[in-house]
């Protein structure tokens, strides 16, 4: 098929898709936001943004003014790419249009992991201006600093449709950093996103997302990721600071055998949040493995934390640990852990937890000759430190200090 | 030195303990026999202050204070410290952040390493406080804690039970060296009061005061090693009546 039949094609299933209700979450309605023609400048030196600009996204994880630890950057203002570089070889960092022009090939992976009819979310995407980035790291190549990609919601009451394909080729290890912040700190704004992860034979990609939104921003996420024959996929998700309304529940098929999908979460919201967060992985291939784990912290939000783990092959092997903790009088907590095995021979199990500190292990710390307030700030620090097996040091600390950021406004 | 007057403690509304009175005066350690459900933890609970055991009647005053309304933290800082019995597993807690909470921050860098070291916990340090621990790896690691809390009082609850024999022998050190065993009694500060089932932790670290209690109250005073053969040979019963009648007071 050619490239623009191929697109027509996309373009007509996804009208069929623009009013399909989500299966999850509050419905958005998409008329409340607007688009827009304006498009910021492209800067090749990410550090001449505004200070303000980059600030907000330093909280996510984005650092542009020294960028000597990252292998490349992409940022993306609104619907349009306003820097993308690379300082490594073996990895190529773009606009995913100008890849989409660059390579025949990427039809083959376009759609492929997410369906363009899933929702109305996805559809709006197809239909509407969007942009978003292709990280692609080629084959046996090693990158030791992550690329970090910032998308970036400039404009009041936008919405900001992102398509994003990240390819890991056989034998390769990529590393990335996705912050997602907001210019503005009080106004709406409805941030619709579609990743297609592709890890092939041997590859291994650490994905680490921060999340760093405003009070009144809705978010829809929609992710698919395809991990071929020892392929390892590790997500680390961070979310602590407000936003009015997030769901997504990405979905992860191990096709090849031994394949490995580790997920993260740590959860962290206030009064007024809701959050729908999920993970779900199928374990197709024989040995493939999976591991999740989710952290949530209400302070008066509403909090659905979900897993599923299904398993279709022998000697799969997998585990849901997903633990909540109520502090303060209000909120919710509502685990949803999920199990399917399909034949004989599989290791799935789960635990899931919810409550609120427990007294005893307070009091365990107070006769240590910590107060009551000093115990708990103690034990929930402890309680978001997910140690995260296969993260690379300079991540594991950054995302550590991420955390410990963060922890502040939760005390 | 440690003083409790008449002292009466209710968990839940329920009366466990009643009219007890014990001194223990600097640089001693004391030891508690009795039978299950008598109420010996209470007692420790209780002189650590932890709320579910309310003190009804009576007090409890630490050098020279009465801290009978103080809560567990202020008692602690006051220099009161408690090695658990079975101690809550705290997920995401590590065993050298506890440590470290102990020390106040107030020792060189490498004093977790040493604390370690000492306790044979090296490997502990960097796991989730008591998840998985053995018996015996959970009764050093309250001990490494409180060698890093440095308290003057020092409550154990059963510092043996669970414990095997090489176990049991490193703990007596660590104990001796909480207790400040190795300091002349004259400069020795520290005391220890221990709940015993067995005896086994007698010989191990010198004590020099036993107590058997009883129905909630402390039924007679002695030596602890008479106490022990007494209980060993005709069992609690007739150790509490041997001492029937007699009030109990301090030597």
């Amino acid at each position: 098929m050619s490239k623009t039949n191929a697109s027509r094609n996309y373009k007509d299933k996804a009208k069929t898709a623009a009013d399909k209700v989500a299966a999850l979450g509050e419905d958005i309605d998409l008329s409340k936001y607007v688009s827009s023609d304006e498009k910021p400048p492209y800067r090749d030196n990410p550090s001449s943004l505004p200070s303000k600009a980059k600030k907000q996204m330093l909280d996510a994880g984005i650092m542009l003014d020294d960028t000597s630890q990252r292998s490349g950057t992409y940022i993306q203002m609104d619907n349009t790419p306003v820097h993308s570089s690379v300082s490594q070889d073996g990895v190529e960092v773009m606009p995913v249009g100008q890849a989409m022009e660059q390579y025949d090939w990427m039809a083959d992976y376009w759609w492929q992991a997410v369906a363009v009819d899933q929702d109305k979310y996805t559809a709006n995407i197809e239909l509407n201006q969007y942009s978003g980035y292709f990280i692609r790291s080629l084959p046996g190549q090693k990158t030791v600093f992550p690329v970090q990609a910032c998308l970036y919601l400039a404009k009041d009451k936008l919405v900001q449709n992102v398509h994003n394909v990240i390819i890991a080729e056989e034998g390769s290890e990529l590393h990335i950093i996705t912050g997602c912040t907001t210019a503005s700190r009080e106004e709406t704004g409805l941030h619709l996103g579609v990743s297609e992860f592709y890890i092939k034979k041997g590859a291994k990609v650490t994905f680490t997302m921060i999340h760093s939104w405003n009070p009144e921003i809705a978010v829809r996420p929609r992710s698919g990721v395809i991990i071929e024959e020892d392929g390892l996929f590790l997500s680390n998700y961070i979310l602590m600071k407000p936003v009015r309304s997030l769901q997504m529940n990405p979905l992860v098929r191990c096709v090849g055998d031994n394949a490995v999908a580790r997920f993260n979460s740590v959860l962290v919201t206030g009064e007024g949040s809701s959050l729908d967060v999920g993970s779900r992985v199928i374990l197709d291939a024989r040995g493939a493995k999976t591991e999740i784990i989710s952290r949530a912290i209400t302070t008066g939000g509403k909090i659905i934390a979900r897993g599923y783990i299904e398993g279709n092959a022998p000697e799969v092997k997998g585990h849901l640990e997903c633990r909540g903790l109520i502090l303060g009088e209000k909120g919710v907590i509502h685990a949803i852990p999920e199990l399917k095995g399909n034949l004989a021979g599989i290791d799935l199990s789960h635990e899931a937890a919810v409550g609120k500190i427990a007294e005893e292990e307070v009091e365990y710390l107070m006769a240590r000759g910590l107060t009551r307030d000093e115990a708990t700030a103690t034990i929930v620090r402890g309680f978001l430190r997910v140690d995260i097996e296969g993260l690379p040091p300079l991540l594991a600390e950054e995302l550590k200090r991420a955390v410990e950021a963060s922890e502040k406004e939760v005390m | 030195m440690l003083e409790i007057k008449d002292l009466s403690v209710a968990v839940e509304g329920k009366k466990i303990i009643h009219d007890v009175n014990m001194t223990i005066q600097n640089g001693e350690t004391h030891v508690l026999f009795g039978p299950n459900g008598a109420g010996k933890s209470t007692l420790l609970m209780a002189i650590m202050g932890f709320p579910k055991y309310r003190v009804t009647r009576g007090s409890i005053s630490f050098k020279g204070k009465d801290i009978t309304g103080l809560t567990v933290d202020e008692r602690a800082r006051l220099g009161i410290g408690m090695s658990f019995q079975r101690p809550p597993v705290v997920r995401g807690v590590k065993t050298s952040d506890m440590v470290a909470a102990c020390l106040k921050g107030s020792e060189d860098d490498d004093a977790i390493g040493k604390l370690a070291d000492k306790a044979d916990l090296g490997e502990f340090l960097e796991r989730d406080i008591n998840y998985g621990f053995s018996g015996g790896e959970i009764k050093r690691s309250e001990l490494m804690q409180l060698l890093a809390q440095k308290p003057e009082l020092t409550l154990m609850d059963e510092p043996e039970s669970g414990v095997d024999l090489v176990n049991i022998v490193l703990i007596g050190k660590l104990m001796n060296e909480l207790l400040e065993k190795n300091c002349p009694i004259q400069y020795r500060k520290c005391m220890g009061l221990i709940i015993t089932h067995t005896g086994h932790i007698l010989d191990y670290v010198n004590a020099r005061t036993g107590y058997v209690m009883c129905d909630g109250t402390i039924g007679c005073v002695g030596d602890p090693h008479e106490i022990l053969t007494t209980i060993r040979e005709k069992g609690y019963d007739e150790c509490i009546k041997c001492y029937l009648g007699r009030v109990p007071t301090h030597e």
